[in-house]
């Protein structure tokens, strides 16, 4: 055990000037507000560029009104184009990968709860905080400028193949300036991340207070821990990768370009590089971020769900164990987004192994959730609605990895839009489960008030429903054959699936517009909702322990003790059904591993 | 309400199951000599996942249903065998059924990768560049001409940049925007891209293999039925990728020998 | 002060008008009765390069608009009685440097996935128009040559879309322009200052409103490459210059 209650945590006493107190901040838990502020904004534009995409998918001629405003090559009589397709479907992945999946699980929940479950009074480098989200600020700011750089966002994808990305504008629209504001936009993002991982790390390792063993952290803790482990091995390694990339375009370097490539009747004046190495260094990277993205949905979906069951999970070990082993395999399964690439047909194979072999820690957390759920007496509101929702979504898209793990599926599969429905269910649609699930449980203790639980409900049950009808079928024009990346349908087999894509495309209008009961909900309680008391969900770790919200310094000069595991439910105590971390209290049938 | 959301996940779990099995949906009909064992690995995953998708979303709907609201009296209770139990279970089951899947996987994908192609499969080059295909035959020689990346040129329709003036290799090669090829005779496909990275994805045929600029690879594969397939490109390649694409005649030997005539004659 | 300025003012300004009045007479006798122009016809001498024939399988739309006349190559372009086709005439020395754009705006269409015309001639800051008749999309690629000061574009254009209208800054002899999404689509931009023609498919033409003078006539063929001339332009009256080729 750690004997930390002296307080290594740079102590810094409460700002008093507006900036320093709500922009410039140090304070852990402005900084996590203003990472979730972020998340907003950038999910709201991804959302609306992918109605636009997916109007357009859907029909293919009509015009979008106002289209012609953000397109840099013009989107003539508002109708888009090809390149603009592109261009927009890059943005939508890259402010929803990096800007609201990294950000919001991550970055605004961890941020703020992280330094409060260990019982610290704030995180150990407030200033590096500071600057992480900053960072984070500027690399966003620097993705948005794209759009109106020359002509227009790089139309690569969030992946930007090379040689694609790295010879420059002969390439297409957005592959001169955008690749390079692309590429900047993201190396500045890593910097960022890596601010933030550099800061969680420590603060879980040394900023834990009194009787807080590493075994007595909260799923979310761990998972966050977990998450800034892989953030650092791997923001590490896609900087220097955007540095190379960017090196391409202006210092005249062949990284990523082969010799004698010939574009627009030209020959290129590169030679040498490779094109598989960008592969292997985005993939190294790419991998262990879909679980950034979606390991901290695990831990925070596992707390609420604890919380609401009023039982805690069959094994806090066991998740953990698991959720680290996700984070270790991911190195090793990154191959499997290069199957059919050209690697080495053998490659292919040795890399399917650990990817059949990461099902087993993703099966295994599902089943202890399941399993969890016996016996317990399951509360009902947004939060827990959202957590089961996300278990749900988790198992759909861990069953389609089922058939992306094996090389010889992914002959019929790879690059269709089978895959587009995986990594949403999987990525996109669970870690937003996740952040949901988060929002409505801890808007409380963020925001000092209620959120409404019924609109949330109700928000749920037509997101829920909404993104099985977008995704689903995607699984069906997969299997057709129908390729992902195509901004119009004219290869003459995918002119029948047509009729799918309207019907994905009013589902995805659907669920799109159901957002705006979230926002209208957030907005409201924030400034018109019910106060929140200290407790509202009779929730057993520390953050549950001091006021909604917390002052200053988390625990009002205390210090705080822990006594307990995380999650003491289903015992009798002074308090009813549950056992706060920091009573005293010993109570019989409690699970209490030192 | 936890009941509601019970029965949603079961209604949702079965509408999606639905096309699957009614086979509304399904990957081209197979002509390809290779193609019968990816489908078997298809529909045997089809099995499993689909039975792990249905038995999960079911299990979970179910218990939604029967441990929901605060029954009073009731004490919160542990799954028979804990964890241990599910983990076993998970690794036993899900291990077992996964590698298994690996294992026969590795049968199809060794099929087409591992065996090396028959030394009389007939050699065709093809060459992905922005946005289209084009493809190259030998003529009579056996040979191509060889690749002169700065006589390349659209412009001239030396798609190849090939130089028959003055190289004996190249003056009798076929260059064409369509492919086709002999029925059941196996072909030797050699990948070459002009410049950034595509794809050759033929559904109907069972092969995606990427291009890979600097470095020409190689695949084949033998075509069972005649008919006209589409060859599409699946690698992100720039604003045409969509329209990246060609035609594949899969030809009686007869048509074939005629098609070439007649190409020869339009070079 | 004030009176010594405004009487400085009221011996300029005659001298002013004088001088205007006197440039605005000289120009429009240029203009009208130095109307002269430079006349002639482009011939091919030898053996016409073989034009290959266009496969646009690729693209279904494409290659139904050529069912019946089978698409082919227009690099050379020999018409009756050996003329050239799409040569561009311009003068390329003798110019005051002042002569102002043209002011039509040309089309350049694309059409059964070709471009008509295969070779548009511009004057330097002379708009015209991109349009499209095909059920495809186009992307329209213009190639200047970096060093020429000319920007390069990329925009696609898809069914129906409205026409693009632009112009070139600087002049460039000439500009490569392709479709990407069908390679086989190229054609030309030549960017001239001063009067210019484009051959017809008799290799005749016409450089209309040429001042008198004397000049080098300049005959630019995509792939044949350039010829000169030197003329001499009498006002009112058509000078001639021919031009031959020779097939590789
Ligand atoms: C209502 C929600 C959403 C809809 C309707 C939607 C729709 C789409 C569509 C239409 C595409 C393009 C598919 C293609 O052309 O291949 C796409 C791509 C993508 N989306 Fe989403 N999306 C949604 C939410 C999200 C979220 C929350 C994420 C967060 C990770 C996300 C991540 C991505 C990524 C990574 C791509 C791949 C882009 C690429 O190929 O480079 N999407 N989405
Ligand atoms: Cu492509
Ligand atoms: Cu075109």
């Amino acid at each position: 055990m750690h004997d930390t209650s002296t307080h290594a945590a740079a102590h810094h006493g409460p700002p008093t000037s507006f900036i320093r107190k709500h922009v410039f901040s140090l304070d852990h838990k402005v900084i996590g507000k203003q990472y979730y502020g972020l998340g907003l904004v950038a999910v709201i534009i991804g959302m609306v560029l992918s109605w636009v995409m997916r109007i357009h998918l859907a029909w293919t001629a009509y015009p979008i009104p106002g289209l012609h405003l953000l397109s840099g090559t013009g989107a003539p009589g508002n109708v888009m184009t090809p390149e603009f397709y592109l261009q927009v479907m890059t943005m939508h992945a890259t402010f929803m990968v990096f800007f609201v999946l990294t950000v919001v699980p991550f970055a605004a929940f961890g941020n703020f709860f992280l330094p409060i479950h260990t019982g610290a009074e704030d995180m150990p480098f407030p200033h590096f905080n500071m600057m992480s989200f900053w960072t984070t600020f500027v690399a966003f700011c620097v993705m948005l400028l794209s759009f109106f750089v020359g002509d227009g966002p790089t139309l690569g994808g969030w992946t930007q193949y090379a040689p694609l990305s790295a010879v420059g504008a002969v390439a297409g629209p957005g592959q001169g300036s955008g690749v390079i504001i692309w590429a900047t936009s993201i190396a500045i993002f890593c910097v960022g991340q890596l601010f933030g991982a550099l800061n969680f790390i420590p603060n879980v390792l040394d900023l834990r207070c009194k009787g807080m063993s590493m075994w007595r952290l909260p799923m979310p803790t761990w998972a966050w821990f977990i998450t800034s482990c892989m953030g650092l091995t791997s923001f590490s390694v896609l900087m220097p990768a955007c540095i190379l990339l960017i090196l391409d375009h202006v210092a005249g370097t062949s990284f990523f370009v082969a010799s004698n490539l010939v574009i627009n009747d030209q020959l290129q004046p590169h030679s040498g590089g490779s094109t598989l190495l960008w592969q292997h260094l985005f993939w190294f990277f790419g991998h262990p971020e879909v679980y950034i993205a979606i390991v901290p949905g695990m831990g925070i979906v596992s707390h609420v769900l604890i919380t609401n069951m009023r039982k805690p999970m069959l094994s806090h070990r066991v998740l953990v164990y698991s959720m680290g082993a996700l984070a270790v395999l991911s190195y090793m399964v990154y191959g499997h987004h290069m199957f059919v690439s050209g690697m080495n047909p053998f490659s292919s194979l040795v890399f399917s192994f650990p990817t059949l072999l990461i099902t087993i820690p993703s099966t295994v957390i599902v089943l202890v959730w399941i399993g969890s759920l016996y016996g317990a007496k399951l509360r009902i509101n947004a939060a827990s609605l959202f957590a089961l929702g996300f278990i749900s979504m988790f198992i759909t898209g861990g069953v389609s990895g089922f058939f992306l793990a094996q090389p010889s599926i992914q002959i019929l599969l790879h690059a269709t839009y089978f895959v587009v429905a995986h990594f949403h269910f999987t990525m996109a649609i669970a870690a937003l489960f996740g952040i949901f699930s988060g929002t409505y449980f801890w808007f409380p203790k963020m925001w000092g008030r209620m959120m409404n639980d019924n609109l949330g409900k109700l928000h749920f049950w037509l997101t829920f429903i909404g993104v099985y009808a977008i995704f689903m079928p995607m699984h069906y024009l997969g299997l057709a054959g129908n390729v992902r990346r195509y901004q119009a349908f004219v290869v003459d087999y995918m002119q029948p699936l047509v009729g799918v894509h309207q019907f994905i495309t009013i589902a995805a209008l659907f669920t799109g517009a159901v957002q705006l009961i979230f926002i209208y909900n957030f907005i409201h309680s924030r400034f018109w909702g019910e106060p929140a008391p200290e407790n509202p969900w009779q929730g057993t770790s520390l953050e549950w322990s001091v006021p909604s919200p917390p002052p200053h310094d988390n625990f009002g000069g205390k210090h705080p003790v822990v006594y307990h595991d995380p999650y003491q439910y289903g015992v009798q105590s002074s308090t009813g059904d549950y056992l706060m971390q920091d009573s005293p209290e010993q109570v019989k049938g409690a699970q209490d591993e030192p | 309400m936890a009941k509601l959301l019970a029965v949603t996940i079961v209604v949702i779990a079965i509408l999606s199951a639905i096309p699957i099995i009614r086979n509304t949906w399904h990957p081209l009909p197979d002509v390809s000599a290779h193609g019968q064992a990816i489908d078997d690995q298809l529909s045997e995953t089809m099995w499993e996942a689909g039975i792990s998708f249905l038995a999960s979303q079911i299990i979970l709907a179910w218990f939604i249903w029967r441990y929901s609201g605060n029954r009073p009296g009731e004490k919160t209770k542990t799954f028979p065998g804990g964890a241990t139990g599910l983990v076993a279970a998970a690794v036993i089951l899900v291990g077992v059924e996964v590698f298994a899947l690996g294992i026969f996987g590795v049968k199809a994908w060794a099929n087409i990768y591992f065996t090396p192609p028959g030394a009389d499969a007939m050699p065709v080059q093809v060459q992905a560049g922005q946005f289209a295909f084009y493809f190259r035959y030998t003529g009579p020689d056996g040979t191509f001409g060889a690749i002169h990346p700065e006589m390349l040129s659209e412009a001239n329709q030396n798609f190849y940049g090939i130089d028959t003036d003055h190289d004996s290799d190249a003056k009798d090669d076929i260059v064409t925007a369509e492919m086709a090829v002999p029925v059941n005779r196996e072909i030797r496909l050699l990948m070459h891209s002009k410049d950034v990275s595509h794809s050759f994805y033929v559904p109907a045929l069972r092969i995606h293999q990427d291009f890979v600029p600097g470095l020409d690879l190689q695949i084949h594969f033998t075509a069972t039925k005649v008919g006209r397939y589409e060859i599409v490109c699946s690698q992100l390649c720039g604003l045409g990728h969509y329209n990246m694409k060609a035609y594949l005649s899969v030809l009686s030997q007869d048509d074939f020998d005629a098609w070439l005539k007649k190409q020869a004659a339009l070079q | 002060m004030k009176s010594h300025y405004v009487r400085k003012l009221a011996a300029v300004l005659p001298a002013l008008v004088l001088v205007c009045a006197g440039a605005v007479l000289l120009s429009q006798k240029v203009n009208a009765a130095g109307g002269g122009s430079i006349t002639g016809t482009v011939k091919l001498s030898g053996t016409a390069p073989h034009m290959k024939g266009i496969d646009m399988s690729k693209d279904p739309v494409c290659s139904k608009a050529h069912d019946t006349n089978p698409a082919k190559m227009e690099n050379v372009l020999v018409g009756s009685g050996d003329g050239l086709e799409n040569v561009v005439l311009y003068i390329s020395q003798g110019l005051t440097g002042n002569e102002a754009p043209s002011s039509q705006e040309p089309t350049f269409a694309q059409k059964g996935c070709m471009y008509t015309p295969h070779v548009l001639a511009l004057n330097v800051d002379q708009k015209f128009k991109v349009t499209t008749e095909d059920q495809t999309t186009h992307n329209i690629h213009p190639l200047p040559d970096p060093t020429a000061g000319n920007i390069g574009w990329n925009k696609s254009q898809p069914p129906a879309a409205p026409p693009i209208e632009t112009s070139w800054k600087n002049q460039e002899v000439a500009i490569p322009v392709k479709c990407n999404i069908h390679p086989w689509m190229h054609g030309w931009f030549v960017v001239v200052k001063g009067p210019y023609a484009t051959t017809d498919d008799k290799g005749s033409y016409t450089i209309q409103n040429v001042p008198a003078g004397s000049y080098t006539v300049t005959a630019w063929q995509e792939d044949l490459g350039t010829q000169t001339a030197k003329v001499t332009v009498a006002a009112g009256s058509a000078a001639k210059a021919d031009f031959t080729f020779k097939g590789k």
